[in-house]
């Protein structure tokens, strides 16, 4: 379980308050910077954080965080690949890319891989149909894609955080 | 027509240009237009032709005569001579050695012939990152002459003339949502410019905000000038990370020139932008929808009226239009409404980027006149369907619009046409499909998309259809029965009739239209058990043809589950009870002896 | 920067601005420009960036810049470079990966040939 930082979580949001001219809308981008910093999901004690320093029921930050489909409050993967499942991806091979990402990541859609590195989601369209099949993993994008291909990149973010530790 | 009887190419290799080609070609040029055979010969200019010593090299087909040493006085004699009667002019003939010799002819991509760039003026032709260059193609310009020359009134008197229309959907006048958002009263109004493009086969907003975001920020301040307002939001949507680094640059430097914040231009008028970005959910792209979110809450629609015109963010008037709506703003300062009501139709004016995506060669991004033909569209500029496959259908509008036949091809593309076909402009996405797609398949499809991105609030949408895609989920299945058609339809209808917003109201469309279009294709499901494109699993099986099988068995190999059964050198197998029809086979049998029926 | 106070400032930037794009008057004697919309990022833009910087270093030219635009919109040819050399016509190459791109720089930069394969356009827009 990851341990919350309160204090971390009082600094995002003075950040965030700070970095906007306009008070009372700064909840998502909060949620946004919170949920990078503790990789890809937003713990329940710093949601209700949230709600204390900005003065809201801990029940509409609740609210927001399960209408938008990118944020998540349970631990997800430090690499959360997102498979755009939209009709120009799925005519032009995007249905394959998904199998061999399945097959090679071991998981289901919306699972994570044991080893926590991978969590598979799908998307509607990324704006890359031109160059469909894509999927973005955090913040990076992948297009023109094929089973090799997407074989190839895994193993190169596997590599990475071999290269890291 | 004026069909070209010859084409001149002229090498603008290194060596040739330095020995004078720029000039050759200039004078050239200007003897062609002389005899009026500018729209008859073509003038290319080509690679080296590896003859550099000899240059700058002039050829002359279909002939094929090679000429040397071309300068601005002998060029003539080409034209006098050789093109106009036909003597070729012996004693420039190129006198290297045979072979040594070689043209190439550069046609520029057919993409690009067809294209009208407003929208999309700078994309790919400035460093979206460094303002100047912005400014070099009379960035804030628009700006500037608003600001000095104009009153309000006038900036939205000229919009409207222009009869711009918005680009997300809708297309309601540009120029009469300033003018409301103008009228209301209020001492703080705001503008927002909705980024949330969210429409599956769509990304020109991506590119626009990518590739020239000053050109937002630009028109967005004029809007402010225009209704009144003080504060702009740009919402992006959280995909679009590359957009939002962009446009927050642009920001940055648009305020330290002074084109943003207080006292703009030294004119006493004061506006600021900020950017808000989405988290992942469709229906935030419709308009009060997206206001909640800015407001940092669950992105569901409101019931309009009131319009965000009256009351917007936070209740106060708010003008919101879509991004490529904003890219035009400039220029139609710039140039004037006439000079864009002069493009496009009677009642669809100025250009639409249309993003050409799925079964097509040439996928990306085209800005074409309104009115331009599908076909045009999609034969010329697109470049057809790949792999001499034959055209189906095409989607425009998204999960709110509808599949047009082949037999349309020839609709011009406008607003009003594309209504009256069942499908809609939308966001301009343009969805190819060939003839190996299934449009009941294509219908579950956006059904789908509708039933994930339904926000919940109204029964209809939400319940209604998760019935229709089930209907057609049994139908793909081959469990489909004949009174499904007709309750897809009515469900439909009660859909479109009693949704909250516009997501619901436009979700049966696909359905609906492939219904209209492909009703036989629905049947063969239903009744035949047969899906003629042979997409849907269930009602296809993958078999071998023993004559062609050649017992390679690299089939049987691939197979994950060992459905192919077969000994080495002799035909092949396929148990359809344990195929489960994932379509490895067919990949790697290099005789083409696997194929997929459906009964 | 000072704030731009009147149309005169403006026009001055532009100026300006239009001889640093066109290059006249400028050190270099050419830019390469990458396109580095997300597609084209998406199709490998990067990785040809890093393949072009690294043949200019290689061949030890520092008179050619390396910049990034937006996309032109032809995703399907994506990575898509332009080279724009004094004096010359500048032209857009598509499907340029790391290896087209070594190609690019040594018979279009250094050679002053055109790679005919890999044109998709010419000419000023
Ligand atoms: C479900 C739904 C989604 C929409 N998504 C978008 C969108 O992504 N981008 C957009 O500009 N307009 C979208 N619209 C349309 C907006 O509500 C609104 O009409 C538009 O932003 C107005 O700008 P325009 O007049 O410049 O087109 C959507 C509408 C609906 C009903
Ligand atoms: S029509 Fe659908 S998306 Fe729109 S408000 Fe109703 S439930 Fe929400
Ligand atoms: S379609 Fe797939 S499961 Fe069926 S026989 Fe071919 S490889 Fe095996
Ligand atoms: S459909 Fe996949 S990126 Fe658009
Ligand atoms: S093994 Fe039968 S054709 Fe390939
Ligand atoms: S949209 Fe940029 S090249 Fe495709």
């Amino acid at each position: 379980m990851v341990k919350v930082d309160l204090d971390k979580v009082r600094e995002i949001v003075e950040k965030v308050k700070k970095e906007t001219l306009e008070e009372g809308d700064i909840l998502i981008n909060a949620l946004h910077m919170i949920q990078d910093y503790y990789n890809n999901f937003v713990p329940p004690e710093a949601a209700e954080e949230v709600a204390k320093l900005l003065n809201i029921p801990a029940s509409r930050v609740y609210e927001v965080l399960s209408f938008y489909s990118m944020f998540s409050i349970k631990p997800r993967g430090k690499y959360v690949i997102r498979v755009c499942k939209s009709l120009p991806c799925h005519v032009t091979g995007g249905r394959e890319v998904m199998e061999a990402l399945k097959e090679k990541l071991g998981v289901e859609i919306g699972e994570t891989t044991e080893d926590g590195l991978f969590t598979l989601e799908t998307t509607s369209c990324l704006g890359l149909c031109g160059v469909a099949p894509a999927i973005m993993i955090n913040d990076q994008f992948f297009g023109n894609l094929t089973p090799e291909k997407v074989g190839e990149i895994i193993d190169n973010f596997r590599g990475d955080k071999n290269a890291k530790e | 027509m004026a069909v070209s009887t010859n084409t001149i190419l002229i090498c603008a290799g290194g060596a040739c240009i330095s020995a004078g080609e720029k000039s050759v070609k200039q004078v050239l040029e200007e003897k062609l237009r002389e005899y009026a055979l500018d729209g008859v010969v073509r003038v290319v200019e080509t690679g080296c032709m590896g003859a550099c010593d000899l240059g700058p090299i002039v050829a002359v087909f279909p002939e094929g005569v090679y000429y040397q040493k071309v300068n601005t006085e002998n060029v003539k004699k080409i034209v006098e001579e050789h093109i106009l009667k036909g003597r070729v002019v012996e004693e420039m003939l190129f006198e290297g050695p045979q072979g040594k010799i070689a043209a190439e002819v550069y046609e520029e991509h057919p993409f690009f012939k067809k294209q009208v760039k407003i929208a999309t003026r700078n994309l790919g032709i400035i460093d979206p990152m460094n303002i100047d260059e912005y400014i070099a193609r009379d960035g804030y310009f628009a700006l500037t002459k608003v600001l000095t020359e104009m009153t309000p009134e006038q900036v939205i008197e000229v919009v409207k003339k222009s009869g711009l229309r918005g680009r997300g959907g809708a297309g309601f006048p540009t120029g009469l949502k300033w003018e409301f958002t103008r009228k209301s009263q209020s001492d703080k109004k705001f503008v927002v410019c909705n980024a949330d493009e969210g429409d599956p086969g769509a990304f020109m907003d991506r590119s626009i905000l990518e590739g020239d975001p000053h050109t937002v920020l630009e028109a967005m301040t004029i809007a402010g000038y225009a209704i009144g307002g003080q504060k702009g939001y740009i919402y992006v949507r959280a995909e679009y990370p590359l957009a939002i680094e962009r446009l927050k640059n642009a920001i940055n430097q648009a305020r330290e020139y002074g084109f943003l914040g207080e006292n703009i231009l030294g004119t006493g008028f004061s506006f600021d932008i900020e950017i808000r970005i989405g988290a992942g959910a469709f229906v935030c792209g419709e308009e009060t929808a997206l206001i909640n979110s800015i407001e940092g809450k669950r992105g569901q629609p409101n019931v309009k009226p009131p319009y965000p015109a009256q009351k917007g963010l936070w209740g106060y008037p708010t003008l919101i239009n879509n991004v490529e709506t904003f890219a035009n703003i400039p220029p139609i300062i710039i140039k004037g409404a006439d000079w864009f009501a002069s493009i496009g139709t009677e009642t669809s004016k100025g250009t639409k980027v249309f993003a050409l995506a799925g079964k097509v060669k040439n996928t990306g991004l085209v800005e074409v006149p309104m009115g331009i033909t599908l076909r045009e569209l999609i034969y010329d500029i697109g470049g057809g369907v790949p792999n001499n496959k034959k055209l189906k259908a095409v989607q425009t509008g998204g999960p709110s619009g509808g599949c047009i036949p082949a037999e349309y091809l020839d609709t011009p593309v406008d607003y009003e046409s594309l209504k009256e076909l069942g499908a809609i402009m939308g966001s301009g996405g343009m969805i190819v499909m060939d003839e190996d797609t299934c449009m009941v398949d294509v219908a579950k499809f956006f059904l789908q998309f509708t039933v994930d991105e339904s926000c919940g609030k109204c029964t209809p949408c939400r319940e209604g259809t998760r019935k229709m895609l089930e209907i057609l989920e049994k139908i793909t299945r081959g469990e489909g029965e004949e009174e499904d058609l007709e309750k897809l339809e009515e469900l439909g209808k009660i859909i479109i009739d009693s949704s909250l917003c516009g997501l619901g109201q436009t979700a049966p469309n696909p359905v609906l239209s492939t219904l209209k279009y492909f009703r036989d294709e629905y049947e063969a499901h239903v009744k035949e058990k047969r899906c003629p494109a042979k997409v849907c699993k269930d009602l296809i099986r993958y078999v071998i043809d023993s004559e062609k099988c050649v017992g390679c068995t690299a089939c049987a190999r691939v197979c994950p589950v060992g459905a192919i059964s077969g000994e080495v050198r002799k035909a092949h197998d396929i148990d359809p009870e344990i195929c489960t029809r994932c379509g490895s086979c067919i990949e790697v049998c290099r005789f083409g002896a696997i194929s997929k029926v459906s009964p | 920067m000072p704030k731009v106070k009147s149309l005169e400032d403006l026009m001055k930037i532009k100026e300006q601005a239009l001889k640093d794009l066109k290059m006249r008057g400028s050190q270099k004697r050419g830019k390469i420009v990458v396109a580095m919309g997300t597609c084209g990022i998406a199709a490998g833009a990067k990785e040809t960036l890093k393949a072009i910087v690294e043949a200019l270093n290689k061949n030890n030219i520092t008179d050619v810049a390396v910049i990034q635009s937006g996309c032109m919109g032809l995703c399907e040819v994506e990575p898509t470079v332009e080279v724009r050399m004094e004096d010359q016509n500048p032209v857009v190459y598509g499907h340029v990966t790391p290896e087209q791109a070594e190609r690019i720089v040594k018979q279009h930069v250094i050679e002053g040939k055109i790679v005919s394969d890999l044109v998709v356009r010419k000419g000023e827009v």
